[in-house]
């Protein structure tokens, strides 16, 4: 399975998918191939291609308190995006869009967000997003681990 | 997913991209259009400044930052602007390599274009996304053509979003024939699924619309000019490079963040893929000709509406070009001659895939930069976008404001602006007195 770090690090909070993806190719995980996307849309097409099982972490504005995480199913909800975005802001919303009209998702993908607080460029997260990206780091092992390797027990997977 | 709050278009920040949030107003006065403002923020005014006082080399890569559709294009004015003031002439093999790569931006910019930004338009979609739904074929097609294009990119630049390859005086490192001989299968089916994009986009409904404009390109004396070439135009200029700023004026426009340009002593001109095919169809490949002929495409051809299939007669071009340019590549022993630095201005002028890409710059004797000056054809080409529009909404103000907002945003689109080239960017503020 793939999970893919949707972001920019040097865009504040949007640095929170390349941050999870980093502390998760550090774990070597078994079967789960970590990588980071900047987030075009059609760059995501291909990288979640001939994937059995794809997690996507990014960071979102949907107006919750900073560090809010959420989950959901991709092949089941919309995610939401702004309308009338440029070519150059098509991202993660959009792929999953057309890979659900052109047929081209995954059998399963998880989007896993994370409540930005300041994604202006700058270093840095801000201490809310910090302060819940280990959550979110586990969040996603625990899931990536399970989908790697479905049917094995809890105990039998690292 | 970087947005603010409820905005509907992406946000303008300073450091960022061509592309921002476009306004249109548009003043109809006793039912004629008294004044039509196109209003976009401009931020290659700031790279210009910030380029003082750094090294000639950070040129290509900073100024590349300044898009990422086209930082090809770019790096290629930049280095064709060092290369002029320290008196480094690159081999063939350079030369030949450079165009490959101008060739994958082409074919990954025009194919986003057509597909994704403007077919949408012609069909009567609203965006790409509902145009999936029932075209899924074409839009698969066109991703798949994006993607080659990318690849070419990362094969040659090394990276395909602002490439690392380039640089003044050659490249990093050049690549050895086995590493581009894998792009010929791919190249070969792009060629193909380019001939079907121009057979698709000529079947296209175009509103009857000419206007009277001059056209300003490139044109080099034995190939489509891309890279490099004198400055031309179906007006009577033909000057080298060095002398664009006596024949090309900017002036700052009241109501816009933008510079607009103009032919001094003249008026507002149109660069870009018509541009070229009305100069100089001549030099396209017998293959793209024939397919042009065959789509009806007209020369001179005088209806911005048409610019999407001169882009598709482009994209095949640049297909049957990249083919050549792998067939016929042998790289030099030396991948760069280093530059001897001195004080001296140059200047370098590429064809972006939205038409002329200005650089000029002054450097001191140890190679830093002392002033930039960068036009970019989107910026050269607001003045006649402009003038457009307000012909265009005289003739059509009979239409509701949002039909008549989404030809407006189609006829924009007609210039593939590298200024959020978006499905809703543009807020049209119309006042009907």
């Amino acid at each position: 399975m793939r999970v893919i770090g949707v972001g920019r690090t040097v865009r504040g909070d949007d640095g929170a998918g390349p941050h999870v993806a980093r502390a998760l190719a550090a774990m070597a995980l078994d079967g789960v191939v970590v990588t980071e996307c900047p987030g075009e849309f059609d760059a995501l097409l291909e990288l979640w291609e001939g994937a059995s099982a794809v997690i996507v972490v990014d960071a979102i504005r949907s107006g919750a308190a900073p560090g809010t995480l959420v989950r959901l199913d991709a092949t089941v909800t919309r995610v939401p995006a702004p309308a009338g975005t440029s070519s150059h802001g098509f991202g993660l919303a959009e792929a999953i869009e057309f890979g659900r009209t052109l047929r081209r998702l995954p059998p399963v993908l998880v989007v896993y967000g994370i409540e930005a607080a300041d994604m202006r460029p700058g270093a840095g997260l801000s201490p809310a997003v910090a302060a819940t990206l280990p959550a979110l780091v586990n969040a996603v092992r625990a899931e990536a681990v399970s989908l790697a390797n479905p049917g094995q027990p809890p105990a039998a997977r690292v | 997913m970087p947005r603010a709050g409820k905005s509907r278009s992406v946000r303008v920040e300073m450091l960022a991209r061509v592309e921002g949030e476009g306004g249109l107003h548009v003043r109809i006065r006793n039912g004629e259009v008294a004044s039509v403002k196109l209003d976009i923020f401009e931020p290659p005014r700031l790279f210009e400044a910030f380029l003082r006082g750094r090294q000639y080399s950070d040129a290509p890569d900073f100024t590349a930052r300044i898009c990422g559709i086209c930082p090809v294009a770019y790096q290629m004015s930049a280095v064709q602007a060092i290369e002029r003031a320290f008196g480094i002439d690159v081999p063939r093999s350079v030369r030949m390599l450079r165009r490959l790569l101008y060739c994958g931006e082409w074919i990954e910019s025009h194919a986003l274009h057509v597909y994704m930004l403007h077919a949408p338009d012609f069909l009567g979609y609203e965006s790409g996304l509902a145009m999936a739904k029932d075209h899924p074929d074409a839009v698969n097609r066109g991703l798949q053509l994006k993607k080659i294009g990318n690849a070419i990119m990362t094969v040659v630049g090394g990276r395909e979003i602002h490439p690392i390859n380039v640089r003044a005086g050659g490249f990093w490192r050049m690549p050895r024939r086995e590493e581009l001989l894998p792009l010929v299968d791919q190249l070969e089916w792009g060629r193909e699924a380019a001939l079907q994009t121009v057979h698709w986009v000529a079947g296209f409904d175009f509103p009857d619309f000419e206007r009277d404009v001059e056209f300003v390109a490139l044109r080099h004396p034995d190939e489509y000019a891309v890279c490099e070439g004198r400055v031309v135009s179906s007006g009577g200029i033909d000057v080298d490079v060095d002398e664009y700023e006596r024949v090309f004026a900017e002036e700052h426009v009241e109501h816009s963040n933008a510079l607009h340009s103009h032919v001094i002593g003249r008026g507002h001109y149109s660069t870009g893929p018509t541009a070229r095919w009305n100069l100089n169809a001549e030099r396209l490949s017998p293959l793209a000709l024939d397919a042009a002929r065959e789509a009806g495409l007209e020369r001179p051809c005088r209806n911005p509406f048409r610019s999407i299939v001169v882009r598709a007669v482009e994209l095949l071009w640049a297909f049957d070009e990249a083919l050549r340019l792998v067939a016929g590549y042998e790289p030099p022993v030396e991948p760069w001659i280093e530059p001897a630095p001195r004080a001296a201005r140059g200047a370098g002028a590429s064809e972006a895939p939205r038409g002329i890409l200005y650089h000029r710059y002054d450097f001191a004797g140890d190679g830093t930069i002392r002033d930039a000056r960068i036009v970019p054809p989107t910026a050269q080409n607001l003045g006649t976008m402009e003038d457009d529009l307000a012909d265009f909404v005289g003739r059509n103000l009979s239409l509701d404001d949002k039909a008549l907002t989404w030809k407006c945003e189609q006829a924009v689109r007609n210039y593939d602006p590298c200024i959020s080239c978006a499905t809703h960017f543009l807020k049209l503020d119309l006042r009907r007195v």
